[in-house]
């Protein structure tokens, strides 16, 4: 299903800048050498209800594009890759614990987890809010 | 993010047919995914999930006109002849089906495998059956191979076929045909549907594959859409896609064809067993005289080496299809697999199925699933893991 919602739904205003995307319909929020991460809007919408999600261990050196997530709806799985290579800092509990958030909030509270950027030049490749909305378009 | 999984199809998609009420699922912001040949809508707007508590709540209309119908008429007009005739490739006592009544079966083959399941109804002067979309052809061309001699085998492609599934899907068919409301559960027989005053000479079963009461009515194609519109005009009624068909079926534990049942499983490995009568086990009046009916019927007797069991799992995390089955958190030798797994909605859990070494298939047995190179525990659970709810 082609959805014609391309709110991608991020979180304030003067974080758009800072904010990147991968073509596998990843956000990256870029903090100093902090990166939060989680899925589109448009990726929630093609999954469907999500009922599980799968979080990477705090602590764990992820390298670029290794599968770091799994976010499950009712019919299928799917892997949430690491869009840069780094540490994984922190999770996000609560999207665990209560997978919906990730219907009903995925550009903010349904971050799924927190990297310390390895390489800035990872971020090099990735797409703006511009250019990931001319993709999903 | 990507798919890690993906749906059963791609093999033959550029020849992929229609069902006549393709443009409503699409008018209907169906998802059309390919599925047995067909393009099929695997959800709507509403999604899997509420599409699945909705038809568990109310009534949910599926479209299954990509399955097959097919009349089985005895040359001799003596519908008793057809039933002899398709006793020979099916386990199943037919001559116990009385006129308007219907019954699950299974064609086998000469190792006991299953060919396909299949629904058999008697219409009082031939046979109806429904057979699974991907197995259509072949099962075809096994019947008239097998029964040409005796009967006439018509497949039906200018009938549609859809299920009105779930508690008020009685109140909200016998709005349109009064008669339906006296069937009981697997009773099947013509019935006349009126649509804005208009009469359909439709086939109706009280029947389906969710485990809720409801209704298969096959419907010639040529009225269909005016049919499942005037359905949907009902605010009881959602459509319902094939994910949520899937997820209703495995919660009500009913095997899927080619996954949970196939031509390497037995009836018996299959805990199909109930679908087998005394009458052609042996000892009975009409013991054999089906394809593999000497492997099958000792396993009757001897007990089969694996078996079909539910599973449930103690943690939050769906266990899918193909997922290994391991005895415990270490071992390394697989003892079984899952041939269909997901999220239940109505259980708000995972559920499963697979199979398991007979000694291991008793209620509670702890199993261990590997996913993701996680081994999971599991529980073996008698099924349906939801309650039924068939009016009998």
């Amino acid at each position: 299903m082609v959805t014609n919602d391309n709110t991608i739904n991020t979180a304030n205003a003067e974080d758009i800048m800072t904010t990147l995307f991968t073509s596998d319909h990843e956000w990256l929020q870029i903090d100093g050498d902090v990166a939060t991460i989680g899925i589109t809007d448009y990726a929630q919408t093609q999954l469907g209800d999500v009922v599980f999600v799968e979080l990477p261990k705090v602590g764990r050196t992820l390298k670029k594009a290794e599968a770091a997530a799994v976010v499950e709806s009712v019919k299928a799985a799917s892997d949430v890759y690491a869009p840069i290579a780094g540490e994984v800092l922190e999770v996000n509990d609560a999207v665990a614990a209560d997978p919906a958030l990730v219907n009903s909030d995925p550009g903010k509270a349904a971050w799924f987890f927190k990297l310390r950027i390895a390489n800035k030049s990872d971020l090099d490749g990735l797409m703006d809010e511009a250019a990931y909305k001319a993709h999903t378009a | 993010m990507q798919a890690a999984e993906r749906h059963p199809s791609s093999a033959a998609d550029n020849a992929l047919k229609r069902v006549p009420l393709h443009d409503l699922h699409v008018a209907r912001g169906g998802k059309i995914v390919p599925f047995a040949g067909y393009e099929m809508p695997v959800q709507y707007a509403a999604g899997v999930l509420k599409e699945h508590l909705h038809t568990r709540a109310s009534a949910g209309l599926f479209d299954v006109s990509h399955m097959g119908q097919i009349a089985l008429t005895a040359k001799s007009g003596k519908v008793e002849d057809a039933v002899r005739a398709l006793e020979r490739l099916v386990p199943q006592d037919i001559l116990a089906v009385a006129p308007g009544r219907q019954r699950y079966a299974q064609f086998t083959n000469d190792a006991g495998g299953i060919l396909d399941d299949l629904m058999v109804a008697n219409f009082g002067d031939h046979l109806f059956l429904v057979v699974n979309a991907a197995c259509k052809t072949e099962d075809e061309t096994h019947l008239r191979q097998h029964l040409s001699d005796v009967c006439i085998i018509e497949p039906l492609p200018d009938r549609a076929l859809i299920a009105l599934q779930g508690p008020k899907a009685v109140e909200v068919l016998a709005k349109h045909a009064p008669t339906v409301a006296a069937m009981k559960f697997m009773d099947a027989g013509p019935h006349t549907v009126q649509i804005s005053g208009q009469a359909i000479d439709c086939f109706v079963s009280r029947s389906g594959y969710t485990g809720e009461d409801g209704f298969e009515i096959s419907v010639p194609a040529k009225d269909i859409k005016r049919f499942a519109t005037a359905l949907l005009a009902d605010p009881a009624v959602l459509p319902i896609g094939l994910g949520a068909r899937d997820s209703l079926r495995l919660e009500a534990g009913l095997c899927l064809y080619g996954h949970d049942i196939d031509t390497t499983t037995t009836p018996v490995e299959g805990a199909l067993e109930w679908s087998v009568q005394k009458s052609r086990r042996i000892g009975g009046a009409r013991a054999g005289g089906f394809p593999g009916a000497d492997i099958i019927l000792k396993q009757f007797e001897t007990g089969a080496s694996r078996r079909r069991v539910g599973l449930r799992a103690e943690g939050r995390a769906p266990v899918r299809e193909h997922a290994a089955l391991y005895a415990s958190e270490t071992s390394s030798e697989k003892i079984g697999t899952v041939t269909s797994g997901g999220f239940g909605p109505t259980l708000n859990a995972p559920v499963a199925m697979g199979y398991l070494p007979t000694s291991l298939s008793t209620e509670g047995t702890l199993v261990f699933a590997d996913v993701r190179g996680q081994r999971l525990p599991l529980r073996v659970s008698t099924m349906p893991f939801v309650p039924n709810g068939y009016k009998r």
